[in-house]
Formats: structure tokens, sequence, C-alpha cells
């Protein structure tokens, strides 16, 4: 058992914050962090920025442009969290693209989560056949658990297939749009969710994409376990730098 | 050996499909669907008539007696820049139209670089009647204005990628964003072969045509269907991919693929990929790339934009790394020398990326009875800008 299925068992929604490493400024990822934990978040997606972010949207990208303008490497995030697990206790998961993490080495990408103290590793372009046939036993080694997404279009019988690969929460999509392209939910996004619920999936489902406040928050986990808040996050950082990051969160919930 | 894609769409340890989920169902679709659709006699029928008389094949597969004179070898050019549109890129896109046809699909997006493809797609758009939206890097809209014209005449909407570094591989970004966004009615018709597995297997063998027609008219020719060498310039590598395929397990043909060395493989300022990539993921494929340690995807440089591409469609790093084929890397200065030299011999202007394949006839040494063929997948209209600027013409 991970930080991420202790989190999961308490009787709350949760709240997971998406942030790109890296950004506003190189070195200012550990203090984002620490205020998002110190803020009363639940969990943290740390985003290894990406030349090439295809899932993303403007906000996102130009962050992951910044933050590896600003120096941000592989080798540099994990230098500048070696500690993070003396000061923080939330769970913890890196966010990317695969191309970074495979250069880096699966194995040797997955130890060094280990030792930092990482929980999970969330790759959208990391495919469920091939995390399965090549992938799954390092990531098992090494006690991390990998995050699937499922979005409208996924096929219960997919969805079904996702389900028995995960073991901790599905990263549940809102929307079929790339981060940051919506903002809000409607008729279409609750029957989804609705759907989804009346599965009784063994795994919880965390929402991302599209919630950007206190009322998409509630909407998105009214089903659901909780919600991820990546765009509206960064834009915040954007706005108002790390000095915005505590009225934001506490403007949630 | 095998050389074509597994059903996996592998090839070796290239290819496989690296999307994220907001991509599957789609190239899923497509993936269990485009082997059957192009089994279909009513699909075949109509890509071939339309080949025929809308495209003009077959292509001439033309003996050129004054460049063999010169190289003292025998050299034939498959004019794929007699292609309507001036290059071999429509063969792919008459393929995928109809293809989206039978999925059902009534919006087209496609990515491009110099723009022939965007023109290519834009035609068969407008030939079907099909909305269409064309993606294109801000930088390359400024350098390609004629073919932005042409796009716009034809009634395709010409979208500017103002991500990245603004060119093709930026193009390609927005539109895998564009169909993650529209992911029912719309159909990304790519330009190579390159992307997702069943992309670089589907483009490969609507682009096969090419050596099809190589290997009866060569019989015609010279009673024998299989060449010495067959050579084309990389890119992505459609063209090659298309005047390779009916060749690659006939162990008696050398193939070449010519890459663009810019100014030169170690400038810092080149495109040869099988030199300077490494085994990554791009465009959710696996395949070799140009990248820094740090697997972030860097920008090729090449004087054709059609070549400057950070990767190879993993069907052609499969041919390098299983040693099948012999790459090539051509520089700029060579490529602009060669390709004037064939317009001044064969009164031919060629495409700025076909010219790299010619200076192989100089680097490397044929024997005098060797049949060579040379895919000549275009033509020189759309770079007499470029020619211009560099001969001072």
């Amino acid at each position: 058992m991970n930080r991420i299925h202790k989190k999961l068992q308490e009787d709350k929604k949760l709240l997971s914050i998406y942030f790109t490493a890296g950004y506003p400024e190189l070195n200012d990822t550990v203090t984002v962090i620490e205020k998002l934990q110190e803020n009363g978040v639940d969990m943290i997606e740390i985003g290894l920025p990406f030349s090439d972010p295809l899932a993303d949207g403007p906000t996102i990208q130009a962050s992951s442009t910044e933050a590896l303008h600003n120096g941000m490497t592989t080798d540099v995030l994990f230098n500048q969290i070696k500690d993070i697990r003396k000061t923080v206790d939330i769970p913890l998961i890196v966010m990317g693209y695969f191309n970074p993490m495979f250069q880096y080495g699966v194995e040797k990408f997955c130890a060094k989560c280990a030792e930092i103290g990482i929980d999970g590793i969330i790759m959208p372009d990391l495919p469920l056949a091939e995390y399965q046939e090549e992938y799954k036993a390092i990531f098992k080694k090494y006690n991390l658990s990998n995050i699937f997404l499922i979005t409208p279009q996924t096929s219960d019988e997919r969805i079904r297939q996702i389900d028995e690969a995960s073991d901790a929460f599905i990263y549940m999509v809102s929307s079929a749009s790339t981060t940051g392209a919506k903002s809000g939910f409607g008729n279409e996004q609750e029957d989804y969710f609705e759907r989804i619920a009346s599965m009784n999936l063994k795994n919880p489902q965390i929402v991302g994409f599209g919630i950007s406040n206190s009322d998409t928050f509630t909407a998105a986990t009214a089903k659901s376990k909780g919600a991820i808040i990546g765009s509206a996050f960064i834009k915040t950082l954007t706005e108002k730098g790390i000095d915005g990051i505590s009225h934001f969160i506490r403007s949630i919930r | 050996m095998k050389y074509n894609a597994n059903e996996k769409g592998y090839y070796g340890q290239f290819g496989g499909a690296f999307i994220p989920e907001m991509l599957y169902p789609n190239v899923e679709e497509l993936r269990q669907n485009y082997l059957k659709i192009m089994a279909k006699p009513d699909f075949k029928n109509e890509f071939d008539q339309l080949l025929k008389d809308y495209v003009g094949r077959p292509t001439p597969l033309y003996f050129a007696e004054r460049l063999s004179a010169k190289y003292n070898t025998k050299v034939y050019l498959k004019r794929e820049d007699l292609c309507h549109t001036g290059a071999h890129k429509v063969n792919n896109t008459i393929g995928q139209i109809l293809m989206a046809k039978h999925l059902g699909k009534n919006r087209i997006i496609a990515e491009t670089g110099a723009g022939q493809h965007g023109v290519a797609t834009a035609t068969v758009c407008a030939l079907m009647g099909i909305e269409c939206v064309v993606y294109m890097g801000e930088i390359d809209i400024a350098r390609q204005a004629p073919n932005v014209a042409r796009m716009k005449m034809l009634g395709a909407e010409v979208r500017p990628a103002l991500s990245g570094s603004r060119t093709l591989k930026d193009a390609t970004n927005e539109a895998i964003r564009d169909w993650i966004n529209n992911p029912v009615d719309t159909h990304y018709i790519i330009g190579s072969v390159v992307g997702p597995h069943p992309y670089p297997d589907m483009v490969a063998r609507f682009q096969s045509v090419i050596s099809d027609e190589i290997k009866w008219q060569l019989k015609e020719k010279e009673g024998r269907e299989n060449p010495d060498y067959v050579i084309a310039c990389v890119g992505g590598g459609s063209n090659a991919a298309g005047a390779y395929y009916h060749f690659l397990d006939e162990t008696d043909v050398n193939i070449i693929a010519v890459e663009a060395a810019g100014k030169g493989i170690h400038s810092g300022e080149s495109a040869a990929t099988s030199a300077l990539g490494k085994v990554g993921i791009i465009h959710g494929s696996k395949t070799l790339l140009m990248q820094t340690p740090d697997g972030q995807i860097t920008e090729p440089y090449s004087i054709s934009a059609g070549l400057d591409y950070p990767g190879v469609g993993p069907m052609h790093a499969h041919l390098f790394d299983s040693r099948r084929a012999e790459f090539i890397s051509v520089t700029d200065d060579d490529a602009m020398t060669f390709g004037l030299e064939l317009s001044q011999l064969e009164g031919i202007i060629p495409a700025i990326e076909t010219s790299h394949a010619f200076a192989v006839l100089d680097q490397k040494k044929f024997k005098e009875d060797d049949i060579v063929v040379i895919n000549l997948s275009g033509r020189g209209d759309k770079d007499l800008n470029t020619y211009i600027d560099y001969f001072k013409l």
C-alpha cells in the first residue's frame, strides 16, 4: 500500500493539483509542492515538461516550454525533489510524456521515483498494452501505481480492462479535449459521470480536464472520488506567482 | 527478415501506437477497418480510377539518357513529379479521403510543412466536397506563401501552428490536438509514413503503387522487374516507402535512402536522422528521432522544408537498423548542385527534396550495366524562390 491508496480511503472528496515542474521559475518546484500541501491539497501531479505535449492545450504547453527554457530536465527535477519526503507527506505523482522517461531508462526512472518517495506515474502516451507487456513488472517492483486515463469515448469493455490493470485510481478525462480547452460541464458530462459511476469499478475515479473553480470541482466530484485541476492552477501561477497559490486553493473548497 | 509492419504495427523494434487514450477510439477504429476497407472491390475500383483519371497514373518510368551517360550507368526516373499537384503526396490523400468516406467522417484535418501534403489534402477535399482544415507552422506559412494561397483557393482553412518551433513538427502536434478535440466526425490525413499504427502501414500501402508500377514498367523496358538500386529521399519517408515497398523482400535490389544533411551532419543544422537520431517516441510512433539526451525533441534543419522532420517513419528506422537499406546523407549545397544538373541534363526541375537523391549518383560508384531507379518524388515549381535565392538567378 502506498500513500495514494491510503489517501483514497479517506472519507472526503480529493483535490489534486497538477503543475509543471520548473515553472514559473526553475527552482520553484519544491516551494509549489510545499505550499500546495500547506493549503490542504490532497495529492499532487508533478509535471515533467516535454517539448511536444500532444494532449495539452495552450496553457500547459506554454508552461512546459517555459520550464524547459528555464533549464528543467529529468535529472534536475529528481535532484530538486530528492528530500521532498522530509517536508511533504501527501501522495506525489509524476506526470509527463513517455519519451523523456524512455530516454532516462524506464527502470532507472522508476527506481529514482521510489528512492525519492514518488507514489505513482501518469504517462498519457504509454498505452495500456505496451505497459502490460513491457513495463508493468518494473512499476510493480518499485511499488509505483500507474494511472490510466479514460474519456467519454472509451468503450465499456476497455474501461473494464483499464480498471483491471489499475491499482489506485482511474483518471477520468471529463470531455474529449486537450487540457484547459473547456470549462464547465454539460448534459453530456453528466451522462458520462453517471455511466461510469454505475459501472461499479474496483478503482475510484478522479476527474480531470475542465475543472477550474469551486462549482466545477463540486460538479466533477458529485459522483467521483475527486478532481484534478491543472490549467487553471497554472494560470494562477502565471498571473499571481507563488503568492497566488493559497487564495486559489482555498477558493476551490 | 520481414520489412513490413506486423499486426501490432511494429517494424522490428520500431512502430506501435504510443497515443494518449483520447486518440485511442479513432486510431483503433482505423486499425480495425483499414485493411478491410482497402480490400473492398468498390474501394479499390474508385482508388484505381482516381489514380488513373485524376492523378494521371501510371507515371512514366523514364530512361534518363544524358544522366546515364554522365555517370556511366543506367538511370531510370520514376516520374512522380508528373502527378496532379506536383508530387507523390496525392497518392496517399486520394486513398485516405476514400478511407474517410468509408468510415463515415465528414471533416478532414492535415498537417503540412512545405505545403505539398496540405495542397494534396485540400485538393482531394475539394474533389469530394468535404470540409478541410490544414495546420501549418507559422514560420512555414510565411516561407511557403504560394502553397498557402493554393490551399485557400481549394477551399481549405489554413490554421497557423503557433506552438513550439512553429514548423512541421508543431503543425503535426496541432493536428493531433484537433483530433483529440473532435473525436467523432473527423479523419486525420497524415502525410507521411509516420504517426501511430496503422498510419505508417496504411500510407505505405497507398504509396506502394509507385513500386508496383516500377516493376511492370521495368519488365517492359529491360525484361526484368527488379532494378539493382532503388534510390529515394527520406524525410518522414512516404515517397521512399512507396518506391521500396515491392522490393523490400527482393534481396537482389539494393535500397538507398537519402537524408538531408543540411549544412553538414555535425554542423548542428541537419536533418540526418539516421546519423543523429536515437530511439524514441514521436507523434505516437517508436522510431529514430533527433532529441536531446533528456528526451526533448529537437528542431532539424534542411534547405528543403519537406525533409526537415526530426524523425523518420518506423519502416525506415527498421531498414536502417537491419541494414536492409543504405542511408546516405546529402548537404544543402550538394542537393542544389544536383538539382541544377538534372535541370540542365534532362530538362526536369526537381523539388529540392528530390534533388538530394540525385547527389548519390556522384557519391556512389555504379557499374555500367547497373539499373538504378531514382524516385523523382516531386517537381521544383514550389522551390523556385529557393533556387532563385541560392543561384542568384
